[in-house]
């Protein structure tokens, strides 16, 4: 498969509609040159997975300010494992304490969170770091 | 300027000068010095007035503080009413002068409880109202007539409203004696909060519904609280907040006119909700801007005759946005520092966030300090002992000036679009608070903009653990065993009846409330209720900028 650039699925599943982050990273990938579709607000973990699938994205990255993450984030990997689309990478942000951050990464049920002072940068590194392109 | 200005200003710039830039948070440049020479030009009578005289500069009220202090009501909410009322409880007896409702995210975007959108979300960023029952139990013992509640709620603020009329009724005070606000402000939805349920013109129809009927029904409640504080939590810059907000009060004065009623009629009741950020003296000048164009567009654009119409009255809640995760208890200074600017902007209302609401919803320790800051501002800081003291400040002034300049163009662009409603259409506002936003966060990773714990200052070691409020699944599982009980128990008949009259009405142009209310009293719910003016009204949908 011939790839250069890497696709990301910015999502916001849930019912909160608070999108500056989203938004901010949805920008800052674009601007590193990613493919960055922003899959717009209130979308259902099924939304989502489908959209992450059908634009064939490599990651997806969503925002969860609601305090729903420790259900939003299992539902979504559980779906990309249905649907067998585990290698689609899964990394989040938001208003999520330490505590579920360790619990949700041990469990498995995501990649990697970045919350409120991680910088766009950093993120980047990360994205570049662990998709794999392929020749 | 004077010679003596420029002499002083040539020896200033032989100096050293400490890394910039001096900016505001609008990106207006700050002088290291201001002088007469920069504000020659300002006449009291016509640009400040005195406090509670034309066009109210220097304060909305003749006595502000020296006759009564601003009321100190902390946003509040979570998990059911069973825990928000001994929280309201509490905050009470804690010194707290009015109540204000945070609801969760099922009930602001219209869902009960047991909907499936509702999952995992039941109670978690405020509390789960699916009911009148619910509304009940949230002011158990808590006496309507007694108590001013603001409640923040937008696309169906209609039914809370409602639902809270009703439940004073069954304690027996009328409607006429109730004191509080609705946030009810849908066109900063579609701008920034994003909690919208319905399209621009059935939500405007509701709103001005609830104009109407608050003229005759409920006339000391405040129908609308005309929103900044979302605006600029999305990103804005303060200019943006106030010229944005500002736009979408003359929208609705317009729609109010334009659906029958005579400015005057509603305008009194118009209130008004800004942010406190942490650039101290633009938010005051900025405030002190806000109720000055208010004024002077009322008047003179509106024609307003009652006094009480060109008052621009609001209520200031500290910036959430500029709260940071490292180092916490920091935020209990930022929010001192911006609670101390909303005062000295002469704000009629105030909240003061929580340290730990970057990561939660507040403890019980950490909105215990974030009361205790309004009551060492208010009693220990001395600053309300006179009214608007920074009047005639060189530059706060200056500021003042600029910002009501800038907000003069931002309203000439808007009314190029075709108004507040179809720049929205065009996305102009979103483009602008997403173009702010990368901005700020840019300033930040470049270090132009040095936020204390993130990119100055930062600790090697890592934070100690804080107690942070944690909501209990259960909640959502007791919540919609309660909700399934109501639905047996009450008359099902009866709730038809309502709902079917309710979507007529809907279909027509009848003032809805009253049909709401029949629906309300027989226990429908709120997602019911929601449910019959979406099959009407249809769904909005928007086409994201980034």
């Amino acid at each position: 498969m011939n790839k250069t650039r890497i696709r990301v699925l910015v999502g916001k599943p849930g019912l909160d509609g608070h999108d500056r982050g989203a938004k901010v990273i949805a920008r800052a990938l674009r601007d590193a040159g990613m493919e960055v579709i922003y899959s717009g607000l209130h979308q259902t973990p099924e939304q989502l997975v489908e959209a992450a699938i059908q634009e064939d994205v490599d990651l997806i990255g969503v925002s969860v300010l609601s305090g729903a993450h420790m259900t939003i984030f299992p539902r979504i990997k559980e779906l990309l494992k249905e649907q067998n689309a585990e290698d689609i990478l899964l990394m989040g942000g938001g208003t999520i304490p330490e505590e579920d951050i360790e619990a949700l990464i041990t469990a498995g049920h995501v990649e990697a969170l970045f919350t409120p002072g991680a910088t766009t940068t950093e993120i980047v590194s990360w994205i570049r770091e662990r998709v794999k392109l392929y020749e | 300027m004077s010679n003596n200005f420029l002499s002083w200003k040539a020896n200033y710039d032989t100096l050293k000068e400490r890394k910039g830039p001096f900016f505001t948070v609008s990106s207006v440049p700050i002088d290291p010095l201001y002088a007469p020479g920069h504000t020659v030009d300002i006449d009291y009578q016509r640009d400040l007035g005195n406090p509670g005289e034309y066009p109210y500069t220097r304060g909305v009220q003749a006595n502000m503080y020296r006759g009564r202090l601003w009321t100190m009501r902390m946003f509040a909410g979570f998990a059911t009413a069973t825990e928000s009322n001994e929280r309201y409880k509490y905050l009470l007896s804690q010194g707290q002068t009015g109540l204000s409702v945070a609801f969760d995210m099922p009930t602001i975007m219209g869902y009960d409880s047991d909907h499936p959108r509702a999952y995992g979300e039941v109670g978690r960023v405020g509390v789960a109202i699916d009911s009148l029952q619910d509304m009940e139990t949230l002011f158990q013992d808590i006496p309507l007539d007694k108590v001013s509640t603001s409640m923040t709620i937008n696309a169906p603020a209609s039914i809370l409203w409602a639902m809270y009329i009703v439940a004073a009724e069954k304690q027996g005070v009328p409607a006429n004696k109730l004191t509080g606000t609705i946030q009810n402000d849908i066109l900063k939805e579609y701008i920034a909060q994003k909690s919208w349920i319905f399209p621009p013109d059935p939500s405007m129809r509701l709103i001005t519904d609830i104009f109407k009927f608050s003229k005759d029904n409920v006339p000391k409640w405040n129908t609308i609280s005309i929103s900044g504080y979302h605006i600029r939590e999305a990103g804005s810059t303060a200019l943006q907040e106030l010229a944005f907000t500002l736009a979408d009060g003359f929208a609705y004065v317009e729609a109010g006119i334009k659906a029958g009623l005579d400015v005057d009629d509603f305008a009194p009741r118009l209130s008004f909700f800004f942010n406190s950020h942490t650039d101290f003296f633009e938010e005051i000048a900025k405030l002190r801007a806000a109720r000055r164009i208010w004024a002077r567009h009322m008047k003179g654009k509106y024609g307003a005759k009652n006094e009480k119409s060109l008052l621009l009255r609001f209520h200031t809640q500290t910036a959430g946005c500029s709260l940071t995760g490292p180092q916490m208890e920091n935020n209990i200074v930022r929010t001192a520092y911006q609670a101390m600017a909303a005062v000295l902007g002469g704000t009629q209302s105030l909240h003061t966030n929580s340290m730990d609401e970057v990561l939660a919803l507040p403890s019980e320790k950490s909105v215990q300090i974030a009361l205790r800051t309004q009551q060492v501002l208010a009693y220990e800081t001395g600053v309300t002992n006179t009214i608007d003291p920074l009047a005639g400040s060189y530059f706060v002034e200056t500021l003042t000036n600029q910002m009501e300049e800038g907000a003069e163009e931002y309203f000439r662009k808007i009314d190029e679009l075709g108004g507040v409603l179809g720049a929205i259409r065009e996305n102009f506002f979103q483009q602008e608070i997403a173009d702010a936003a990368y901005r700020y966060q840019k300033e930040i990773e470049s270090n132009d903009r040095i936020i204390v714990g993130i990119n100055g200052f930062v600790n090697e070691k890592k934070d100690d653990k804080m107690e942070l409020l944690k909501i209990d699944p259960e909640v959502e599982r007791a919540q919609v065993r309660k909700l399934i009980a109501l639905k047996q128990s009450r008359d099902n008949i009866r709730v038809q009846t309502t709902l079917t009259d309710l979507k007529e009405a809907a279909k027509g142009s009848d003032n809805l409330i009253p049909k709401i209310m029949d629906s309300v009293r027989a226990y429908a719910t709120e997602g019911e209720i929601i449910a019959v003016l979406k099959d009407v009204f249809g769904e909005y949908r928007e086409q994201a900028v980034f």
